[in-house]
């Protein structure tokens, strides 16, 4: 996985939680800065394409690992 | 990219139906939106300093009960309590954020809550019984946002 700025562990929480912790996040974050967010709830996968969408926060890439959702993604 | 906007309507005053619209109106704000949530009636309960919001399983048959219950034995005294209970420990365990949690992000993100003046007084309740930056306020001042909204619910 390529590199990020700021890292969220989001595991063991649950909608709409890991969303608005990675608001909170990348808001304290520079504009092109890369967060990395780790999230154990299913439905954050849907969820953070659709943060992305209606965002402008760009999804880099997204995967399961171990049980674990990672994704990486670019401030607007 | 204008500002999109949700306007909700919150009746209710029991713990599950705190969630939807604390979850809406965070995860909305979260999004960009603007959004103001109006609270009257049992509603006015989400607004509480120390909101003490319960569960119960009478009158509502599709709450998954632990095991098969006859309904009198859920009025029981002493059931909605532990039903209360049971319920905030499933959701500590499934990583489900408190109402209070919730309510604060709301807060955070600057969602504007309106109580409803004319229930406010219709139950006796005072201001201080009330959260910080809470308006007050009736139908018209509901409209005058939900009118210019993109998404309006009632819950």
């Amino acid at each position: 996985m390529s590199d990020f700025d700021q890292e969220l562990d989001a595991s063991g929480l649950n909608c709409p939680l890991p969303i608005l912790r990675a608001k909170k996040s990348l808001a304290s974050m520079d504009s092109g800065q890369v967060l990395r967010i780790i999230a154990t709830d299913p439905g954050s996968v849907k969820d953070f394409e659709a943060f992305a969408k209606q965002t402008g926060n760009e999804l880099l890439e997204h995967r399961e690992e171990g049980g674990k959702f990672l994704f990486l993604m670019r401030k607007s | 990219m204008s500002e999109k906007r949700l306007a909700i309507i919150a009746t209710k005053g029991t713990l599950d139906w705190a969630y939807p619209p604390f979850i809406l109106a965070s995860t909305a704000a979260a999004l960009g939106y603007q959004v103001q949530v109006f609270f009257t009636f049992y509603g006015l309960q989400l607004l509480k300093k120390k909101p003490d919001l319960k569960v119960t399983s009478l009158g509502n048959p599709g709450m998954p009960m632990p095991m098969p219950m006859p309904v009198l034995l859920q009025a029981l005294p002493g059931m909605q309590g532990m039903m209360t209970h049971m319920m905030k420990q499933k959701m500590k365990s499934k990583g489900v954020a408190s109402v209070e949690e919730l309510r604060e992000m709301c807060r955070e993100a600057e969602v504007k809550m309106i109580a409803c003046q004319m229930t406010v007084d219709l139950f006796d309740m005072s201001r201080e019984d009330f959260i910080d930056g809470v308006e007050y306020g009736g139908a018209a001042t509901f409209f005058e946002f939900a009118g210019e909204s993109d998404i309006c619910l009632f819950i």
